[in-house]
C-alpha cells in the first residue's frame, strides 16, 4: 500500500485529484479505449471533485473517454431526491465536466428488480474492461461503500441493509431526522472493488482515524471491510493528518518519509502542444 | 456536441457563465431551455441522456424572469385609451418597443373612459403570447370608470361611474366585453362593489381597488368592507402616504391580519423617483415586500425624445425623466421604464438585487395567477428571459427561449 499524508483536507483533496488526473492522461484515453473510473459519494470526496472540476475548466483534462461507476445508491428514494446519489453526482461532478451520460452508471435503486439490477451492473462494468482506478472513502466504521461490518470480503453488487451507525452518519443529510433516512442500498462488493485494478482509498477527519488505524494496522476482517484492500496489489490510502491520529508514529513517520517519492506521481504531466 | 434525445428532437440551448434567479436568490447556475420552457438539466442527463445543441455565453450577466408590467397606459406616442381604428397596431408597436426595457408580457392600460372608447378598443386586442413581434398581452387593464371621484386623480370626472343595481352585468354594459381583460381596478367604496368584485374574481380577473397612483391589487377575492379603505392623501405629485393611527388606510391593508388565509395582497408602485416619495418605496417594501409590484403606468410620451410633442388633445413636454403639461410645472403622467423603475426601486429601497427583479417579474405574475408559468425560472416555466448587467442594464430579452432584442443591435 502506499500511504499519502497531507497536511489538511484541501491538500489531500488536491493530491487525489492531480494522481486521477495523472491516470487518466497517461492512458490517453480515445473513442476505442475508455478510461473506467469508480467514484463515491459523501462529504470526504467533495474536495476531490472540485479539483477535477477545475483541472477541466482549465483545459487540462477532458471526461470525453471516461467511464464511471458509482459505488452505490439508496434504495426507495426518488431520483431526483436532492439526497440521492444521481442528484449527488450531477451537482458536484457530472454538470461541471464534458462527461457523456451513457458513459455514467449509477445503480438505480428504484427497479422492480433489485437483484437483477445489481447483476446487471457487474456486467456493464466486465464489458466496459474492468475498471482502472476505483476510487472510495471509508465509514467511521471501516466500511468501503455500503459493505457493513460482517460484509463478505468476496461479496459482489448487491442489496444491504444499512447498519445503524451508517444511518446515524447519514442522517445530517436528512435534516437530522433518522426517520427520514433510507435503511437499504444498493452497492458494489468488496470483491468487486477488488478486482479493480487500482484503489484509491481517500481518508480525511479524526473521526475516520479508528476505522484507519483498524484497516491498515490490524488484520484483515470483515469487521472492517476497508481491511481487505490489504490483499490488493495496489492500494493508495490518501489522508489527511488528523485521520492518522489513530496509527503508530512508526507507520506515520516511514510514510511521511517516503513522500518525496510518491509526489512524483502527482506532478504536472509535460505540456503538449494543443491538438486543433 | 450532439444530442441525443429521447423525449423530443426540439433543440436545446444552454445559458453559460450567468446567475440565474431561482429560489428567491441568484444561483451560479447554467440555464437550459427546450420547446420555450426552462429545461431539468439533471433529468435531461438521467433520463434522456441528452445535451445542449447549443451554448449561449452570458459573460457573467444576470438573468432574470421576463418583466411583467400590469400597468402601461401608451408609450412612444401611442395611447391605448384611443378609440381609433387600429388600436391593435398601436398596441404591437409599444409590445416590441417595451422588449428593449426587458418586459416580455404587459398589459395595455385604459384609463377611466366612456363605453364607447371600450366597445372599440377591447375587441381589437386578444390576449396573445409575446415573440420577436414584441412583448405577449395578458389581457387589458381597465382602470375606472368605476372609481370614486374624490379620488379620481387624472381621470376625468364626466366618465366616473357608480354600479347600478345588477353590478357586473352594468358593468358589461360600459366595457362590452370581459374576454380578454386581465385586471380591473374599482372603488371598494363605492355601493355594489362587493359582489362585483366576487364576480369579477370567479371569471379570474384580477381585481385592483383603486387609489389613483399607488394601487392595491388583490388576487382572488378579498372581503371588501366600505369604509375600510379610506383616501390616501391627495394623490399629488409626490405620494405621501397618510397614516393615521385610528385610521391605517392602505397602509394598514398591506399588513392587515384580515385578510383570510392563503389569500395575497398586492400593491403597485411607480417608482420612478418622481411619482413615489422613496421614503413611501421604502415604507412599503419594508412593511411587506413580498407584495410589491412594479408598474410603469407609463403615459403616450414614454420613449419620445426629449422636447415638445403633441399628443391628442395636449401638449407634454419631456425634459429628462419629467413629463410636464407644456409650459407648466405639472407632470402629465410617468414615462420611466421598466428597467429605470427596477434600478431606482432598488436604490430608493436599498433592497437586494433579487428583491428589485421579483417586484417587476415574480409579484406580477403571482398576481395575475400565472406564476409559476410566468414570473419564474423554474423546470417549466416559460423561458421569458432579460439579461442584465451588473447595474440592472438590460442587456438581451428573450420570449420562450428565442432572443428578441439585444443591445447593441
Amino acid at each position: 500500500m502506499k500511504l499519502i499524508i497531507l497536511n489538511d483536507y484541501d491538500q489531500a483533496s488536491e493530491w487525489a485529484a492531480k494522481y486521477i488526473r495523472n491516470k487518466i492522461l497517461q492512458f490517453s484515453p480515445g473513442p476505442n479505449k475508455y478510461f473506467t473510473l469508480g467514484l463515491p459519494t459523501g462529504s470526504t470526496p467533495l474536495g476531490c471533485y472540485k479539483k477535477l472540476i477545475e483541472y477541466y475548466k482549465n483545459g487540462d483534462l477532458s471526461f470525453q473517454y471516461v467511464k464511471t461507476f458509482n459505488m452505490d445508491e439508496y434504495v426507495g428514494l426518488p431520483r431526483d431526491h436532492p439526497e440521492s446519489y444521481h442528484s449527488f453526482m450531477w451537482n458536484n461532478f457530472f454538470k461541471h465536466i464534458d462527461i457523456k451520460a451513457e458513459n455514467t452508471h449509477i445503480l438505480d435503486g428504484n427497479t422492480a428488480d433489485l437483484q437483477a439490477e445489481c447483476e446487471s451492473f457487474e456486467k456493464k462494468i466486465t464489458a466496459a474492461g474492468g475498471i482502472q482506478l476505483f476510487v472510495g472513502g471509508i465509514g467511521p466504521d471501516g466500511h468501503i461503500a455500503f459493505n457493513e461490518p460482517g460484509s463478505s470480503l468476496v461479496s459482489r453488487t448487491r442489496v444491504k441493509t444499512l447498519a445503524k451507525d451508517t444511518i446515524m452518519a447519514n442522517a445530517r443529510f436528512f435534516d437530522g431526522d433518522l426517520s427520514k433516512v433510507p435503511t437499504m442500498a444498493l452497492t458494489v462488493g468488496v470483491g468487486t472493488v477488488m478486482d479493480a485494478k487500482e484503489v484509491m482509498i481517500l481518508i480525511t477527519g479524526a473521526h475516520k482515524a479508528f476505522a484507519l488505524y483498524k484497516a491498515i494496522e490490524e488484520g484483515v476482517n470483515h469487521m472492517w471491510t476497508v481491511s481487505a484492500f490489504q490483499q490488493h496489489p495496489q492500494t493508495i490510502f490518501v489522508c489527511d493528518e488528523d485521520a492518522t491520529l489513530e496509527l503508530r508514529v512508526k507507520t506515520v513517520k516511514y510514510f511521511k518519509g517516503m513522500m518525496h517519492v510518491h509526489n512524483k506521481l502527482v506532478e504536472s504531466p509535460p505540456s503538449e502542444p494543443k491538438k486543433n | 456536441m450532439p444530442s441525443n434525445k429521447s423525449v423530443s428532437d426540439a433543440p436545446i440551448t444552454q445559458f453559460i457563465n450567468c446567475r440565474i434567479l431561482r429560489d428567491n436568490e441568484l444561483q451560479r447556475e447554467d440555464l437550459w431551455v427546450r420547446e420555450g420552457r426552462i429545461l431539468d438539466p439533471e433529468k435531461l442527463f438521467f433520463d434522456e441522456q441528452g445535451y445542449a445543441d447549443k451554448r449561449v455565453d452570458c459573460e457573467g450577466s444576470i438573468i432574470a424572469p421576463g418583466f411583467i408590467d400590469v400597468q402601461i397606459n401608451g408609450g412612444y406616442g401611442i395611447d391605448f385609451s384611443q378609440a381609433s381604428e387600429d388600436v391593435s397596431d398601436g398596441v404591437s408597436f409599444v409590445a416590441k418597443k417595451i422588449l428593449e426595457h426587458g418586459v416580455t408580457s404587459f398589459c395595455p392600460t385604459l384609463v377611466t373612459s366612456p363605453p364607447e372608447v371600450y366597445h372599440k378598443v377591447l375587441p381589437q386586442v386578444k390576449v396573445h403570447d409575446g415573440g420577436p413581434h414584441g412583448a405577449g398581452v395578458l389581457g387589458f387593464h381597465l382602470e375606472g370608470p368605476f372609481i370614486s371621484a374624490e379620488k379620481k386623480g387624472a381621470h376625468p370626472e364626466k366618465y366616473l361611474r357608480t354600479f347600478k343595481s345588477g353590478g357586473l352585468e352594468h358593468l358589461m354594459e360600459v366595457y362590452g366585453s370581459l374576454d380578454d381583460v386581465a385586471i380591473v381596478t374599482l372603488a371598494p367604496e363605492l355601493p355594489g362593489s362587493q359582489s362585483v368584485v366576487r364576480e369579477l374574481s370567479q371569471r379570474g380577473i384580477t381585481v385592483s381597488l383603486g387609489e389613483h397612483r399607488v394601487l392595491l391589487l388583490v388576487s382572488e377575492s378579498v372581503s371588501v368592507q366600505p369604509g375600510r379603505f379610506h383616501a390616501l392623501s391627495n394623490p399629488s405629485v409626490s405620494a405621501v402616504v397618510q397614516f393615521h393611527h385610528r385610521d391605517p388606510g392602505i397602509v394598514g391593508l398591506l399588513t392587515s391580519d384580515g385578510i383570510p388565509a392563503g389569500r395575497a395582497v398586492y400593491y403597485g408602485m411607480i417608482a420612478d423617483g418622481i411619482h413615489t416619495n422613496p421614503a413611501a418605496l421604502r415604507i412599503a417594501h419594508r412593511a411587506h415586500p413580498s407584495g410589491l409590484v412594479l408598474v410603469t403606468d407609463a403615459i403616450t410620451a414614454m420613449g419620445l425624445p426629449p422636447g415638445r410633442h403633441t399628443l391628442g388633445q395636449q401638449v407634454i413636454e419631456i425634459q429628462g425623466l419629467h413629463a410636464y403639461v407644456a409650459g407648466t410645472k405639472t407632470l402629465s403622467g410617468s414615462i420611466a421604464t421598466m428597467d429605470m423603475c427596477v434600478r431606482h426601486f432598488k436604490q430608493a429601497s436599498g433592497c437586494s438585487v433579487q428583491e428589485a427583479l421579483e417586484a417587476a417579474s415574480l409579484h406580477p405574475a403571482q398576481l395575475l395567477g400565472i406564476s409559476p408559468k410566468k414570473g419564474k425560472l423554474d423546470y417549466g416555466s416559460d423561458a421569458d428571459l432579460v439579461l442584465l448587467d451588473e447595474g440592472l442594464h438590460v442587456k438581451a430579452t428573450y420570449i420562450s427561449g428565442e432572443e428578441v432584442w439585444r443591445k447593441g443591435q
